[in-house]
């Protein structure tokens, strides 16, 4: 009897956890496709070269609308840069200095320990600019949109395959026929499908300093771990460190296993009544 | 009981006794690695770090002025020296002195003193002499105890039992220094 | 707690014994000096886990609380700052973010535990009601706890449950000035954050507190058991030490792998993607949800279709417990020895989880595709009323109705029978 109602339970947990998330990618009927990304799994590591081009992509297109507010220059040296190489990056911007001495704003190199300045000096100033929509911050971009289900986790969304998904689902016109607002696209990925911003991304719109070819996908591959990378920079770090807790703890609970298993030894058994 | 048993019994014993000493051993150097990053984050965080050191363009500095920079929350003095001020902290080499110290050996560069601005006395920051070569130094005046520091920032009069401290600094080029 | 039998081996030992017998205290409450009945299984591991988790909790806090600015300009960001520039820090916000979620898991355990086994009947009614008290500031602590980052979630999450409080509007306007009282605004604003802050650092060591009442009543009593029965005789015990605090150190060590899973692999699966984003009082996002471990009671407040009395059945649903051990008469308290009890048991279990999930579901959502297809609101409403029936109507009529199977003399002597089995 127990048997059977604690199978109904756990068949019931099974459906409902399978039950599909057509809410999560936002009611849009479209297939959501899925990328390969070498910073997935426990062993997972950034690809530095793509996160390189990423920053070339973000630096080139994206940075013209949206912020990356959490992420100061220093922090590259992830990405492989050196110390010099992160100073010359740093002082291709300028940064608010004060005043001189009649009152005018002066302005100074940046250096590694800034922040990525903003595109727009305020939100209103960036809607405007914008056809009144808001360009989010790119910072946790990454780890904003994904949806991750852990008793089916086939059906999680990742925050890189949704920019990917953005990046490359645009289509001319709207494929239901219905007319489009102006200065609206469609896009298959965005919730509604109506999406303010253009498609950024053209084949050869960068060049690649490592001489990759720089088609739609591949930008969008690159800026997308990149953005991964801004959201969630210590990633490597955890992963390293937790498989060296899960095997110390794993050898630690078989030796307690051992221990437990010989301090009871004589009371398991009831020996000590006898 | 028989020797063999009771040998057995002492082998069991022992082995037991490994076993429960060996996963103390390893439970105690589980409790050490998570103290360890419990402590760690009290040290300075990154973005402290990165401000640990500055660099400094000493270029606009015109001959016979100071500016002030922070660095690590702490003001630090960057005085350009006149050819008259560096003679006069030399030829002061020998007078009496609380902490006495050669000019030479105040800065690596005789025209340019790079010192910490905080009177080393009860951490207050002195006012600038050097101006107008006021007081009896024609250094800096710290205005809470009014300990007097000439102007190769040693101390000459006054409570402060140490002459202005000098931070770590190395010239990067002629025009650029970094502190730290 | 009482009396001790300890006796310190050396002379300093000794010396502060007579002063303050503290080691004597730990060693009749967690040492060879209490002795606990033999047959506990490893669902007895979850209390000395919760106490864990309590201890994890509060260090990983205080750690944070040296990083963390509790002000609505500063608070998303300087969590990124703990995340991204603090030693260790990402590790102390995800062990203290998923640490939540599993400190509620075991919780849960545990009490579930003490409902299969009966370990809320006579004599141990006050435990049990003080193991509420414990669950109901937990839930505070949590709730407060998740407003602190400033996410969207943060602050929407703080917006609606805030104003559940508003729906006790007796009379004009009175709704309206609880929630002000609340807010210390007109919304959900820095006041809001700020007291949130100091009651979530506070409300723990209030926890602290009542957990060592917990254990005191714990200890007048002693442990329940498997059985159900009362353990007597000296061949029914065992010393806590070495044999229990081997078994929860086994427990602890593997319980901590798990853990150890989320925080590392999966650190922001019991989250929600939109915390990421910061707090923006304009824009709601689309889907409201509050922490899992809210969920079945969220469900049960949206099933009702009237604000004031939806609030009510939510507090009602938790409130509950504290009566059960009058609305159970059965003479026998395991469920191991009322087939018909456990089966009931396990049917609430179900239930709630099915609650949990309904709350992650929009009201309209279909969920069944029968027929017209059957709604989650409908099923909200259906498993609401299993729910209280369960408390207030299947637990008083099976447990005084049913009849229970033979229950073992002693602990000791259920040892021997299945002995002479083996």
């Amino acid at each position: 009897m127990l048997k059977i109602v604690k199978n109904i339970g756990l068949a019931a947990m099974i459906i409902l956890g399978s039950v599909s998330f057509a809410n999560a990618s936002g009611g849009s009927s479209f297939e959501i496709k899925k990328n390969d990304w070498p910073h997935a799994g426990p062993f997972g590591k950034f690809d530095k070269p793509a996160l390189q081009r990423g920053l070339q992509v973000y630096k080139e297109v994206c940075s013209a609308c949206h912020s990356l507010n959490m992420v100061a220059f220093r922090e590259l040296t992830a990405l492989g840069y050196n110390m010099d190489e992160l100073k010359a990056f740093a002082a291709e911007y300028e940064f608010p200095n004060g005043t001189d001495d009649e009152g005018e704003e002066v302005f100074r190199k940046g250096k590694p320990h800034d922040y990525f300045p903003a595109p727009f000096a305020s939100e209103a100033e960036a809607r405007d600019s914008n056809n009144g929509a808001l360009p989010p911050d790119f910072s946790l971009l990454a780890k904003s949109r994904e949806h991750l289900s852990m008793f089916t986790p086939w059906n999680s969304l990742y925050g890189e395959d949704y920019i990917v998904g953005i990046l490359t689902t645009y289509h001319e016109g709207n494929p239901n026929g219905d007319e489009m607002t102006d200065g609206m696209y469609f896009n298959e990925m965005f919730l509604g499908n109506m999406i303010a911003m253009a498609p950024p991304l053209s084949d050869d719109l960068v060049e690649y300093a490592d001489g990759t070819k720089a088609t739609t996908q591949q930008m969008a591959h690159d800026v997308a771990t990149f953005m991964y990378w801004a959201a969630e920079p210590k990633m490597e770090d955890r992963k390293r460190m937790g498989l060296k807790v899960i095997i110390f703890m794993t050898i630690l609970t078989i030796m307690l296993y051992f221990v437990n298993k010989s301090v009871w030894r004589k009371v398991k058994k009831g020996d000590d009544l006898v | 009981m028989t020797t063999n048993d009771q040998i057995e019994h002492e082998e069991e014993v022992t082995r037991r006794n490994f076993l429960y000493v060996a996963t103390g051993v390893v439970g105690a150097v589980g409790v050490a690695s998570v103290a360890w990053p419990l402590v760690d984050q009290m040290n300075p965080s990154a973005d402290v770090l990165a401000m640990a050191s500055v660099e400094v363009d000493i270029s606009p500095i015109p001959v016979g002025q100071t500016i002030s920079i922070l660095w690590r929350g702490k003001p630090v003095f960057i005085r350009h020296r006149t050819e008259k001020e560096i003679a006069r902290g030399v030829s002061e080499n020998n007078d009496p002195m609380i902490d006495p110290a050669d000019d030479q050996d105040r800065a690596q560069k005789p025209e340019w003193l790079i010192m910490i601005g905080i009177c080393t006395h009860l951490g207050c920051v002195p006012l600038d002499n050097t101006e107008f070569q006021s007081g009896d130094y024609g250094g800096w005046y710290c205005p809470c105890h009014g300990s007097e520091y000439d102007i190769a920032g040693r101390i000459r009069k006054g409570p402060a039992p140490r002459n202005l401290d000098l931070p770590k600094y190395k010239y990067l080029s002629d025009t650029t220094v970094k502190i730290g | 707690m009482g009396s001790s039998t300890y006796m310190p081996k050396s002379k300093v030992g000794k010396w502060f014994e007579e002063r303050l017998p503290i080691m004597g205290l730990m060693h009749s409450t967690l040492g060879a000096g209490y002795n606990a009945p033999r047959n506990l299984n490893y669902w007895w591991n979850f209390g000395s886990l919760a106490g864990f988790m309590l201890v994890v909790q509060i260090l990983t806090g205080i750690i944070l609380v040296m990083h963390y600015t509790p002000n609505v300009d500063l608070a998303f960001r300087s969590v990124e700052h703990i995340m991204r520039d603090v030693n260790y820090g990402w590790l102390m916000r995800y062990t203290h973010s998923n640490g939540a979620s599993m400190f509620f898991v075991v919780v849960y355990v545990h009490i579930l535990r003490g409902m299969y086994f009966g370990s809320y009947k006579s004599p141990r009614e006050v435990l049990w009601f003080l193991g509420l008290v414990i669950y109901l500031l937990m839930m505070a602590t949590g709730f407060m706890g998740y407003v602190l980052p400033w996410g969207q979630m943060s602050f929407w999450g703080a917006t609606v449950i805030t104003n559940l409080f508003g729906a006790f509007d007796f009379y004009n306007g009175m709704g309206e000035s609880i929630l002000h009282l609340l807010w210390g605004g007109f919304s959900v604003d820095n006041p809001t954050l700020q007291r949130f802050f100091s009651l979530h650092y506070l409300f723990p060591f209030i926890i602290v507190g009542v957990v060592i009442l917990h254990i005191w009543a714990l200890h007048l009593p002693g442990s329940n058991n498997p059985l159900g029965i009362d353990a007597k005789g000296p061949g029914d015990k065992i010393p806590f030490h070495p044999y229990y605090t081997a078994k929860d150190a086994l427990g602890l060590s593997f319980f901590i792998v798990i853990f150890a899973l989320f925080v590392f692999y999966m650190p922001n699966i019991m989250g929600e993607p939109d915390n990421y984003i910061e707090a923006n009082p304009m824009v709601t996002p689309s889907h409201i949800v509050p922490e899992w471990y809210y969920l079945p009671f969220y469900t049960i407040l949206k099933a009702v279709p009237d604000k004031l009395f939806g609030v009510i059945a939510m507090f009602f649903s938790i409130l509950i417990f504290f009566v059960l051990p009058w609305l159970d008469g059965s003479k026998v308290r395991s469920a191991k020895f009322r087939p018909a009890t456990a089966f009931f048991f396990w049917l609430f279990l179900v239930n709630a989880i099915f609650l949990g999930y309904l709350g992650t579901k929009l009201p309209s959502e279909i969920i069944i595709n029968m027929g017209g297809g059957i709604d989650a609101l409908t099923l909200g409403r259906i498993a609401s009323v299993f729910y209280f029936a369960y408390f207030i109507v299947i637990i008083p009529v099976v447990s005084r109705m049913e009849t229970t199977k033979p229950v073992p003399t002693s602990i000791a002597q259920s040892v021997l029978d299945a002995r002479k089995e083996g």
